[in-house]
Formats: structure tokens, sequence, C-alpha cells
């Protein structure tokens, strides 16, 4: 793999990666601002079904079962050409399917459009989301520390 | 990006599949008589009927053979795609595809006499499908039906080793015939 298929397909693993984490309320928002469905054929409809999830403890060691986790995937082909795909969480066929046509148009001559007007918001949504859980948990931490006993 | 493989499955899953797996079912109930399937595009190579019975008898859990005349990397990314069903050597396939002269028949799992399920169901691509040829009789068949077979001892010798033995499909152009184990052939 050459140098720049890898850094396409880093970039294409973002989009879809944030595709996926994204709500589907959110998504939907956003596709709505940024205008209609763009004429396409279903390659394969959106379907929902579930996957198991694996961890391994910190990382290392052996993998185990963590449970199962809803998802749903589509894949679509735009009128012009190119195809799109889409694993995304949870049970919303709609952003399934609008999870797939970004990524299509992401593909085409739109992407700088998609990208400011989808994915960027998205981006930004996603990062507030994990300040806040990060601000609500860093809230509860305590720090332990120890007076010195003078025991010696 | 645009590839072939990822046409031609069924518009509508649900009703499509169940329409196919009707015919298939009717087909395998009353050995000779002829169904018509529509729903599947396959690549250039298949014929509609066995696209139709591979996207509705096929999934993750049913390992696939595919005869050297049918083992093409547009094929198997289609089937891939489709049904997500992985391939397999003759011996550990539940599904099989191809020629009649194509099939290794001899190596594909009978089924045991405890689990006489574990056989393996041959699709098998003939140039055309007639009610005449072979003679059928057994469960299913009213006194007795006709279907151009491509061989007959192959068949009698099959039916003999009831309740274990292989079951075929036979698919050409849009339409399919099946003979189960249990019809008797001569």
């Amino acid at each position: 793999m050459t140098v720049e298929t890898k850094e396409k397909t880093r970039d294409r693993q973002a989009w879809m990666g944030l595709l996926a984490r994204a709500e589907a309320r959110d998504l939907a928002r956003l596709w709505e601002g940024f205008g209609p469905l763009p004429a396409h054929e279903m390659l394969r409809a959106p379907e929902i079904g579930g996957v198991m999830l694996r961890g391994r403890m910190g990382a290392v060691g052996d993998a185990f079962n963590m449970g199962e986790m809803s998802v749903t995937r589509c894949s679509v082909r735009l009128a012009d050409g190119p195809d799109g795909h889409a694993y995304v969480q949870g049970r919303s066929r709609d952003k399934a399917l609008q999870a797939a046509l970004t990524d299509a148009l992401m593909q085409g001559n739109a992407a700088d459009e998609v990208r400011a007007k989808l994915l960027d918001p998205l981006a930004e949504i996603e990062s507030q989301r994990r300040a806040s859980r990060a601000a609500k948990a860093a809230a509860t931490k305590v720090d332990f520390f120890t007076m010195v006993r003078g025991e010696d | 990006m645009q590839t072939l493989s990822l046409t031609g499955g069924f518009r509508d899953a649900p009703t499509d599949a169940a329409f196919a797996f009707r015919a298939v079912m009717n087909a395998m109930a009353k050995p000779g008589e002829i169904n018509s399937v529509t729903g599947s595009e396959p690549p250039a190579g298949l014929s509609i009927a066995a696209g139709v019975v591979l996207l509705t008898l096929c999934d993750p859990e049913t390992p696939l053979y595919l005869a050297p005349g049918f083992d093409r990397p547009e094929l198997r990314d289609w089937i891939t795609f489709h049904t997500g069903a992985p391939f397999a050597p003759a011996s550990a396939a539940q599904f099989a595809l191809g020629a009649w002269d194509d099939l290794p028949r001899g190596d594909f799992p009978l089924g045991t006499a405890a689990y006489p399920d574990r056989s393996a169901t041959l699709i098998v691509e003939v140039d055309d499908l007639r009610r005449d040829g072979a003679t059928l009789t057994g469960p299913g068949i009213k006194d007795s039906a006709a279907l151009s077979l491509p061989d007959r001892m192959a068949f009698q010798q099959n039916a003999a080793l009831f309740p274990r033995g292989l079951d075929f499909i036979f698919t050409s152009g849009d339409r399919l015939a099946a003979l189960p184990r249990s019809t008797k052939v001569s």
C-alpha cells in the first residue's frame, strides 16, 4: 500500500467511525440543513443486527466477550457513481442510510461541502460530549495522599 | 469506487426471500415440478435461479463449495457481500454450486445415520430443464413425474443411501427444480 492509499484509508476510517458513533438525531438534524437525500440505488437496504464486543483487560491478556451491541448496516450507490457503506451503532435505519450516503458523497466532488456541513459539526458535537463527560467524571475524582506518619 | 459485485441482490429482502423460499420448498416437496423465481441479478455466468437460491439459503453459517467453473473472484465477492457464506472444500460444505460434471460428488458429506440432515445440498446449473427424461417416483409425487436429469445412475445410488444422501436443486435461467434423496429415479 502506498502512503497516499494509507492516508485515504485512514481518512475514511475517521469519518466512518465518526458517523458510526454519532447520535441519530444529530445526524438527522444536520442532513435537514444539508438538503434532500441525493438520488441513490440501494445495494443493501438498512438492516439491524448485533455484534459481540470483545475486550482485553488493560489491552493485554486474553480477549473476553464484553457484551453485544446493536448495529445497523446499509450500502448505497449514488446515481453518479461512488458506493457508500455504513455500519453504525444503534437501531436507526435512517441513520444507517444517512451515514452510507455521507460516506458515498465524501468520495465524490462534494466532499468539501459535506465535510464542512456534516462531518465537522458532528466532530464538534462529539468532542463536546466527550469533554462534558470527562468533566463530570473529573468532578468525582478523589486524590488520595498519606501524611507523613513520623514513626521513625 | 464502484464494484459490480455489490449490485444484484434482493430489492426487498424479506419479501423476495420469502417468495424464493416458498419456490424452493415447493420444488423440494414436489420433485420434478419446475418453478420460476425472480429477484436476483447475479454476475455473468450464474443463472438467476441459482442466484436466488444462494441469496435465500446461504448465510454466514452455511459453508459453500464452488466448483472450479464457478470459482471466480467476482462471483466470490458477490456471494460474500450478499450472503456472507464462507467458502469451504467439498468435504465441509453444506451447499455446493457447479455444473454436474464439475462437482466432486463423492467428496460431499452425506450425513450420518443419527444426523442425516448433516449432508450437502448441491445446486446444479444445467443448460435446460424439461419435464421429460428420467422417471421419478416417491414422496411428493402422485403417480410419477419426469425430469431431464444429467445422469440416472448417480441419483439411484444416492437414493439407495436413504436416509443419508445428497439433495439436489437444478437451476437453468430463472427456473428451478429439485430432487431430494427420497425420490426414486428410473
